[in-house]
């Protein structure tokens, strides 16, 4: 086994773990994006609410408040860099009657204390001028400009392409099984990969306390809280905002939000559970968010349901983020206990941990060419019919469409294979093929063709998301069995 | 004497018949027409079926060319058709009508391909 | 980079194949264009490798290949271009089709009359809202079909099947015969949509078990399928039955769940549509709202028999080459409503003045045994016939002569 030398090991290639390599890849150092998994944002990055809040109901004071309000800030020049969708649509919280009311003022002034712009109270009526579909029992609303939406793992897969550019390695299919604290460095164990690290960031989501142990840290514990969603298709409604319910003990409550791509979702439950992977949607929850749902929005059409999916947040036992070096032994620096609002946060995290990296005494100096730009995955969908003609002249492939439901071409596919999709999913991650009314039941079998074909693996080798999830079984005839 | 139930596949109606056999005498009740009799006598007596698989083609433009049993042949038999299927294997170019197998696993009917594969 | 036909198809299956035929022969000056999107002609058919098709059409039973080669044959001896490989992205309501392939890359092709063919995709997991984890080894009946009949793939080797429709149960004896162990199929109705044939010779034949008033309450396994909860429902509310739940250990579920038409372009077009089966709405010559645009075959309305495919599509074929070379000719119609145990009818209009016969597709909502259906204008009854059963799952049809329209028809259970 071979031993690499690394400044930085970053452990989670989630949100936050590719916005930290991201922020370090600005920097004269050798930084390693690790994951168990077999692709980034696997975890809840890729199946949470996808806005980046305002940050009105962080408690002040908190490292939850001060960097949902800073990470805000910089959504619009990093998502403008890494060419990630962003829209400020502004986010309502609705009060139905006194008592919510009365929360939305609570809310309000915790926003004002945590530096919100822009917060106010608005009546029902103007609220319902601002979403049409907003139930006629709202009495009034908090009305948050700075609200958006994004694509949660568009943004997590263009930090990591970004920091990839950058000069990060990835590491993927690698499970950190142990961290030896010696003189010289850390020494991680990840998978086939051996690595000396000056410092290694913990930003292993639901399984940071598990890493944290590695170096016999026990300062906190992740308690896995899932959330369950359902996604709803670009016909069955149209919304103009991200609508909150009031919040609670759990979170900030079931909302409705269009998506960056058209559709519609409502989500997500709050349930504490035992297993760290357990992902599976409850009907239970399905009837409850559609109940809660129609709460907010009478007129949105559950028929048009695609799928349901459940994320799961990475709760810490702290109540709030826990970002700083570990007391065992301060080369760890954790990036840990980041549930809502991670995703809001996680560029101001990303900085963060870059500053308490300095004070650790790494040095930080500037990479003469540090290259900020992503470029995304050229989307045929979105282009003009020119910008088509020419696409395809200058590659034919951008004239086969194979999803669909999505208009979704081969050339994308095949560059969402060069980038590093190595799966169905992680092809419909990158380019949103299989995504659509049909859920991957034309294009399932053709991405696995062109799987095949790039990737030079047989089909029955593909899996959906790596891992045990091989997709078929074997051959139904053996290849000339009789001659 | 020997007793069956079976729906009658003939037409929607799916009567429940039940068909006796004693020695050489075969009774069906449950029946609402004549085609149904004639259904049960011959599902108690001989019941055949058409077996479409496929086979490996070789230097085709697709994997496997599709293949059916001409005629009907005895359900008892369509295991060992299968059987020859999957060992069996086609040369591309290959049109509907070829005969693929014949006589397969001595069933009493030719496979033949229902699909053309042009040669690659 | 702009072309004109007279007659542009969107869609290479059975229903487009039908319609460039009966274009051509309707008027054989007619510039045809057939627009598919897979590599070659043949649609769904492809795929569907059973026996069963083209008793009415030809009088002999035929696999699925047969049937689509037959038209394939017919339309390679005419002068009907065809582009395959191709992808309709818009049709508007000008009739400029927009499409792209490989080779000639973004084409506008300018057509005197359009007919949509575009076919229908299969209802899938997230529709169902189908609880539980989100592994491998979920698959709609006809993404299995495709993977085992075409590319010679195993998706699983125990295997339950939710829906007893006709590709599910096609499925049930498709993957037992290729050695996998299907282990249930679950209908939540109280009866089955599949032809009682299929019942017989898919599922008795090989000692598949068929639940009815089942269905799937979760799914199970990580990475792979490693189980599904099956429970019973409440026939009356069709909710699971709390305590009826069994595990099903398992790697793979096929859904067999029901199938939706394809009218993405329809939609786009503003062309009218139909919300009891997710077509446009069309006249006797399945002429949709927008002039010239025409639709048939599972697009309009899904079948259960090819046959009826094909006749819908050779009315619709042909009208487009009448609209495309001679101009449109109705433009008032009379409204025909599907009433007392009638779910539907297709057409759902009726073009004012029209003669000859004309045949009104219907489904019923439920099963009814010794029923009448009637055609009626006002007090006048057009048609009747008496079946002794109809069920749902099977299209059935009622033939009236349009001289004898004078208002809007009712189609009725009597």
């Amino acid at each position: 086994m071979i031993t690499m030398d690394y400044d930085v090991a970053v452990i989670g290639a989630g949100v936050v773990g590719c916005a930290i390599a991201r922020e370090l890849s600005r920097y004269r150092l050798d930084v390693a994006l690790i994951d168990a998994a077999e692709d980034v944002a696997m975890g809840a990055s890729h199946a949470n609410s996808a806005i980046v809040h305002a940050g009105y109901d962080c408690v002040p004071g908190t490292l939850m408040a001060r960097l949902n309000v800073h990470g805000n800030e910089l959504y619009d020049r990093w998502c403008q860099e890494l060419n990630v969708p962003l829209k400020r649509i502004g986010t309502l919280v609705i009060a139905f009657g006194e008592a919510d009311e009365a929360e939305l003022k609570n809310l309000l002034e915790l926003g004002e204390k945590n530096g919100v712009p822009g917060l106010k109270i608005i009546s029902g009526d103007e609220a319902r001028a601002m979403e049409p579909m907003l139930s006629q029992d709202v009495t009034a609303a908090l009305y948050a400009p700075t609200g958006a939406i994004t694509c949660p793992y568009e943004m997590t897969i263009a930090c990591a392409e970004n920091a990839r550019h950058n000069g990060v390695k990835w590491m993927m299919n690698s499970p950190v099984t142990s961290i030896e604290r010696r003189g010289d460095a850390l020494h991680v164990t990840a998978g086939v990969y051996h690595l000396r690290a000056k410092y290694v960031v913990n930003a292993a989501g639901v399984h940071a306390d598990e890493v944290a142990r590695l170096i016999g840290d026990e300062s906190f514990t992740i308690k896995p809280r899932k959330g369950e969603y359902m996604l709803l298709d670009r016909t069955a409604a149209s919304l103009q905002k991200v609508i909150f319910q009031t919040p609670s003990k759990m979170g900030k409550g079931v909302l409705v939000s269009p998506t960056v791509d058209g559709n519609s979702f409502a989500g997500p439950t709050a349930v504490d559970i035992a297993d760290k992977e357990d992902t599976s949607v409850t009907s239970a929850s399905i009837d409850e968010l559609s109940r809660l749902a129609l709460k907010s929005t009478p007129s949105l059409n559950l028929r048009g349901v695609i799928t349901s999916f459940a994320g799961v947040r990475a709760q810490p036992s702290t109540g709030d983020f826990i970002i700083r070096p570990s007391e065992i032994d301060p080369r760890m620096i954790f990036a840990s206990g980041i549930c809502s609002p991670g995703l809001s946060s996680a560029p101001a995290i990303a900085e963060e941990i870059a500053s308490i990296l300095k004070e650790e005494g790494l040095p930080l100096n500037r990479k003469p060419f540090f290259d900020a730009e992503r470029q995304p995955i050229r989307a045929f969908r979105h282009m003009t019919d020119e910008e088509k003609k020419a696409a395809i002249n200058e590659s034919p492939l951008y004239g086969r469409v194979i999803c669909r439901c999505e208009t979704i071409t081969e050339a994308e596919i095949v560059e969402a294979i060069r980038r590093g999709a190595r799966s169905l999913d992680g092809v419909k991650r990158r380019t949103r093929a299989g995504m659509g009314r049909c859920q991957g039941g034309f294009c399932g079998p053709r991405v696995m063709e062109i799987l095949s074909r790039e990737l030079d693996i047989p089909m029955e080798a593909l899996t959906k998301f790596g891992g045990g999830s091989n997709l078929l079984v074997g051959k139904t005839r053996e290849d000339g069995k009789n001659k | 004497m020997e007793t069956r139930e079976m729906t009658c596949i003939i037409c929607p109606m799916g009567c429940a018949l039940r068909v006796t056999r004693d020695g050489d005498t075969i009774t069906v009740t449950g029946n609402t027409c004549k085609r149904g009799e004639k259904y049960g006598i011959q599902e108690m007596t001989m019941p055949m079926r058409t077996v479409t698989t496929s086979v490996t083609c070789r230097g085709g433009d697709r994997p496997l060319v599709s293949v059916k049993t001409k005629d009907q042949v005895p359900k008892e038999k369509i295991a060992e058709v299968l059987e020859a299927c999957r060992e069996a294997s086609v040369q591309a170019p290959v049109r509907v009508g070829d005969v693929i197998l014949a006589d397969a696993a001595g069933a009493g009917s030719d496979v033949v391909a229902t699909c053309n594969a042009d040669a690659v | 980079m702009s072309c004109m036909v007279d007659v542009a198809i969107v869609g290479g299956g059975p229903a487009g194949l039908a319609a460039a035929l009966a274009a051509k022969e309707a008027k054989p000056e007619a510039k045809v264009l057939v627009i598919e999107r897979d590599k070659k002609l043949g649609g769904i058919l492809r795929q569907c490798i059973h026996n069963g098709f083209g008793l009415h059409y030809f009088g002999e039973e035929l696999t699925g290949p047969e049937y689509a080669q037959r038209f394939i044959d017919r339309v390679e001896k005419t002068d009907i271009e065809v582009w395959t490989d191709t992808m309709v992205l818009d049709v508007s309501q000008k009739r400029e089709i927009t499409c792209v392939n490989t080779e000639l890359g973004l084409q506008k092709v300018e057509a005197g009359a359009v007919v949509l063919a575009m076919g229908c995709r299969e209802r899938t997991r997230g529709a169902l809202n189908i609880p539980g984890t989100r592994p491998a080894g979920v698959y709609t009946a006809g993404c299995a079909q495709r993977l085992v009949n075409m590319e010679g793939f195993m998706p699983g080797k125990e295997i339950v099947i939710l829906g007893s429709g006709d590709i599910g149960l096609i499925m049930a004896r498709r993957m037992t015969w290729e050695g996998a162990k299907v282990k249930l199929v679950a209908e939540i109705m109280p009866y089955s949509s599949g032809l009682n044939r299929n019942i017989v010779q898919c599922l008795v034949d090989n000692d598949i078990p068929l639940k009815f008033n089942h269905t799937v309450t979760a799914v199970n396994g990580r990475e792979r399928v490693e189980s599904v909860t099956v429970s019973e429902v409440d026939p009356a509310t069709r909710r699971p039955i709390p305590g009826t739940e069994e595990t099903i250990p398992c790697d793979t579920l096929l859904l067999s769940v029901g199938l939706i038409p394809e009218n993405e372009l329809s939609l786009a077009a503003g062309i009218q549509m139909d919300r009891v089966t997710s077509g446009a709405v069309v006249d006797e010559t399945r002429q949709t709202s927008v002039p010239g645009v025409f639709a048939c075959g599972n697009v309009l309305h899904v079948h259960d028999l090819v046959d009826n495919v094909s006749a819908e599509a050779t009315l619709a074929g042909a009208a487009a080459a009448r609209y495309a070379i001679d101009g449109p000719k109705a433009t008032e119609w009379y409204a025909v409503k599907a009433e007392n145990g009638v779910r539907y009818t297709a057409p759902q209009k009726l073009s004012k003045g029209a003669s000859g016969k004309a045949e009104l597709f219907f489904r019923v909502g439920n099963p009814v045994k010794n029923a009448a259906v009637e055609a009626r204008c006002g007090d006048k009854v057009l048609a009747r016939r008496k079946k002794n059963i109809m069920t749902p799952g099977e299209m059935e049809k009622i033939e009236i002569d349009l001289a004898e329209v004078q208002g809007e028809v009712v189609v009725t259970l009597v």
